[in-house]
């Protein structure tokens, strides 16, 4: 085991070179520049060049990049072109709400999709199935903002059960975290109740239909056991899959949510760093989405070699 | 049920029960501030950079005037009055002495001095482009005691105290030598002023919030308020700038008392936003924005100034502001280059803004004109609300009278790039641009950086060149007599119309709202917190 996920982590270190490269390619070779955002419209020609000599943006490209590289190497990630504060303390400021929001939506998202894809599995063809399928179609259709509205307006402003907007984080006390960010978590989690819910259904259809769950039944075992007990176990790695692809495409695609519901998390960060052209800050959030894709395909892996021995020793 | 029995249950219930309750107190938030006064604000943009001196942008402006001081302040007259100092000039106009008022501290405890403030002058000069007009004609500025300076010209300069005054981008804020002594480009590397706010730092998190405190040392003049001017009497303990990116999340936040203020308002959400209960949407900065369309005058077709002259007849100002702000409430069109209603402002040269026949004209002088047929290059930014729709009306007003146009759809950092790049089109460059401009930073030939007709460095995107019209400001700049300055903007704004230098397409007001809980907040150029009283 430890020699596949040492494999594995080796395997990953070119990936986080190439995206390093092309994050930095990317953000350079863009329109934009970060001394225009500090300097303001009204600004004059002259007062924009002094700002660019003293970021270091007169410099060649290939100068700046081996400058910034040599740093991330070094755990690095340099200081915010605009705001003169270290990216790590800027990305470590909007990552508890980003991580706490998309742990609370998956835990919805689980505790929701997966029972109900097991029932429309085990339903099949019956109306249960057929609304599960329809609900599955509208929530991943309908966007993200537009659910954040219409709960907002439902259950904040009219019902007033929830607040309309901010953060609260769990150390605030389990009441006010609970009041202010479950309606962002069902908004988050709407699309992957749907995408989880149909991935259950169709991977616990095909494993219902094969002969140990036949032989599991003849048995006598209790239709619970044999949905829960077998059949969801041997349908799990895809499940798997989806779930932990979908952790990482909450991290890095929370920004409307967080927009709507104005927490201060990663996702707004990151439009932020866009919108000013704040290259390091840009940079580092891409070389760490890439991490973090690569950190969940890792333990996706790892998780598939528990589940399924054929796996590792492949 | 035995009585013993019953007990055991009982206490164990209030054990339970306790329990529950204790459970839940730590559950609950404490309220640690519940004493405290405080405002929280949703302003118009994200204060990302904090150097006052180095930025143009509004947002720091506003940052500036919370923590820092200016020397002198500028009333709703238009008019300097003595802040942090008193002046006294010299019969030839030539030599302007500055006392500093008693008791004045920067934030981190050390008294102001005179030194400072010369430092402070100086940095200014190096940024900003009127400053730095002044300080060529300032032959020295020396600080002679702790508490006072000479600022000496070489040649009579008629806006040395307006300058100092000024609210418009960059005002010369007041900070210690060692931050004014930062090297040019770099922003400060700490917020330490001695205005009425001290910048928690601790709490700063670019993008989402910004926290002040009131300044207990600040000593307010005894003057009533006035603008920038006046006594900075704060009245709140601490006030808050909440980012938030979305406007509707803010008009709900501000509908459930999460926050107090909205510096501006969409124009077509005022309505909703009056309507919902404890709230009231007005007017706090008397001053508005005006519609800004330029030119780049380096390229060609605009580098003629019949086709300039061809593009301004054929658009519109009212059906131009109309296109973006909808309300006429909150808009109004008039010739002044200086903005509507401020003391500057006049019909001069109106006939190129107004009237009958401009669309028939507009084709004859294109007709005549160097004009090729060559597509134009107009830029539209579309993430401020107020001129995105301006270049797509253009457009259209353009083809009919005869221009070939192109529109580009751009975000709004890509369009300030672009704009200050001086390449050809075929290498991304630009013919049209729509912005807006702060009355504050137009109100005066000498301030307005619009009209700056140098081509140098120092003129705002589009460069053009215009020997005469500079003549024109450098007189102004020179003069002393306010009736001089009366005539002589006038010559400059029929100039500016005649030469097309740019286009003022309108004028439109900044609308905010506040809950109800919100009192005496002070007009202003900017939003500005002093003054502010908030009751339960």
């Amino acid at each position: 085991m430890y020699g596949f996920i040492f494999r594995r982590l080796l395997s990953a270190l070119p990936v986080v070179f190439i995206i390093a490269v092309i994050a930095f390619l990317l953000v350079h070779l863009a329109p934009g520049d970060p001394a225009v955002a500090i300097a303001g419209d009204g600004a004059s020609d002259d007062q924009i060049a002094a700002i660019r000599r003293s970021l270091g943006l007169d410099q060649p490209l290939p100068v700046q990049f081996v400058t910034w590289l040599t740093s991330l190497v070094q755990g690095d990630f340099g200081t915010s072109m605009i705001s003169r504060i270290p990216v790590s303390q800027l990305i470590l400021q909007r990552t508890e709400p980003t991580v706490v929001l998309a742990l609370y939506a998956m835990t919805i998202t689980l505790l929701v999709a997966v029972p109900v894809g097991v029932l429309a599995a085990w339903k099949s063809g019956e109306w249960v199935d057929r609304l599960v399928l329809a609900m599955s179609v509208i929530g991943f259709s309908m966007p993200v903002f537009v659910i954040g509205y219409l709960l907002i307006g439902a259950f904040g402003t009219n019902l007033r059960w929830f607040a309309v907007q901010g953060y609260k984080s769990p150390g605030d006390g389990l009441i006010p975290f609970l009041y202010t960010m479950t309606l962002p978590a069902i908004t988050l989690s709407t699309t992957y109740i749907a995408l989880i819910a149909r991935m259950t259904r169709a991977s616990m259809i095909e494993i219902l239909g094969e002969d140990f769950i036949r032989t599991a039944r003849a048995k006598g075992l209790q239709e619970r056991q044999v949905l829960f007990g077998h059949a969801l176990r041997n349908a799990a790695v895809p499940i798997i899959t989806v779930i932990g692809s979908g952790f990482a495409m909450m991290i890095s695609g929370v920004v409307i949510t967080e927009s709507v519901f104005n927490i201060p998390g990663i996702g707004r960060l990151v439009v932020d760093a866009v919108l000013g052209r704040d290259y390091p800050l840009i940079q580092a959030l891409i070389v760490l989405t890439g991490v973090l894709y690569v950190a969940i395909n890792l333990l996706i892996d790892i998780a598939y070699a528990i589940t399924d021995p054929r796996i590792r020793y492949s | 049920m035995p009585t013993n029995f019953s007990r055991r249950w009982l206490t164990g219930a209030s054990a339970i029960a306790m329990g529950v309750s204790v459970a839940l107190a730590g559950l609950m938030p404490a309220s640690a501030q519940a004493d405290t006064t405080t405002l929280t604000a949703v302003m118009n943009g994200n204060l990302r950079s904090l150097d006052p001196t180095v930025s143009t942008a509004q947002i720091v402006r506003t940052h500036g005037f919370m923590v820092y001081d200016t020397l002198l302040g500028m009333d709703e007259h238009y008019q300097p009055q003595p802040q942090m100092a008193e002046y006294d000039v010299s019969e030839d106009g030539l030599v302007y002495t500055f006392t500093l008022r008693d008791g004045l501290l920067w934030h981190d405890g050390t008294p102001v001095t005179a030194d400072d403030c010369v430092a402070s002058l100086e940095r200014w000069g190096r940024y900003d482009s009127t400053g730095g007009m002044m300080m060529g004609v300032v032959d020295s500025i020396e600080a002679i005691s702790d508490t006072q300076f000479v600022l000496t010209l070489s040649e009579p300069f008629g806006h040395v105290l307006q300058l100092i005054a000024k609210p418009s981008p960059i005002p010369p804020f007041m900070m210690p030598r060692h931050l004014a002594e930062t090297p040019d480009g770099e922003q400060i590397p700490e917020q330490i002023g001695s205005g009425p706010f001290r910048f928690v730092a601790e709490e700063f998190r670019p993008g989402d919030r910004v926290v002040y405190v009131r300044n207990d040392d600040y000593l307010p003049r005894d003057e009533p308020s006035s603008w920038t001017a006046g006594g900075k009497v704060v009245h709140v303990d601490r006030v808050v700038w909440q980012s938030m990116p979305d406007l509707q999340t803010a008009i709900n936040a501000l509908g459930s008392g999460d926050i107090d203020f909205i510096e501006q308002l969409p124009h077509d959400l005022a309505q909703v936003t009056a309507a919902l209960p404890n709230v009231e949407v007005g007017i706090v900065r008397p001053v508005g924005m005006q519609i800004t369309g330029r030119m780049n005058h380096t390229l060609a077709p605009f580098d003629d100034v019949e086709v300039r002259q061809a593009a301004l007849l054929a658009l519109d100002p009212e059906e131009m502001i109309q296109a973006s702000i909808g309300n006429p409430d909150y808009y109004s069109v008039c010739a002044s280059i200086y903005g509507c209603g401020t003391p500057l402002a006049s019909d001069a040269g109106s006939e190129w803004l107004f009237g009958d026949g401009r669309r028939d004209r507009a084709r004859e002088l294109l007709a005549a004109s160097s004009y090729d047929g060559t597509p134009l290059i107009l830029l539209q930014q579309t993430e401020l609300p107020a001129f995105s729709p301006q270049p797509l009306l253009a457009a259209q007003r353009l083809r009919e009278v005869g221009f070939n146009v192109e529109v580009q759809s751009v975000d709004w950092q890509t369009q300030l790039n672009r704009q200050n790049s001086r390449v050809p089109v075929s290498e991304g460059g630009w013919n049209m641009i729509f912005s807006a401009w702060g009355i504050t930073g137009i109100w005066d030939p000498l301030i307005s950086t619009v009209i700056n007709a140098s081509g140098t460095g120092r003129a705002w995107a589009g460069w053009p060149v215009d020997e005469e019209l500079e003549a024109l400001r450098r007189e102004f700049a020179s003069t002393t007599d306010p009736d001089a300055q009366q005539s002589i903007a006038r010559a400059v704004q029929e100039r500016v119309l005649e030469q097309v230098i740019y286009l003022p397409m309108g004028e439109y007001d900044i609308v905010s709202a506040w809950r109800d809980s919100v009192q005496n907040m002070p007009a202003g150029p900017l939003t500005l917190f002093w003054s502010v009283s908030m009751s339960d």
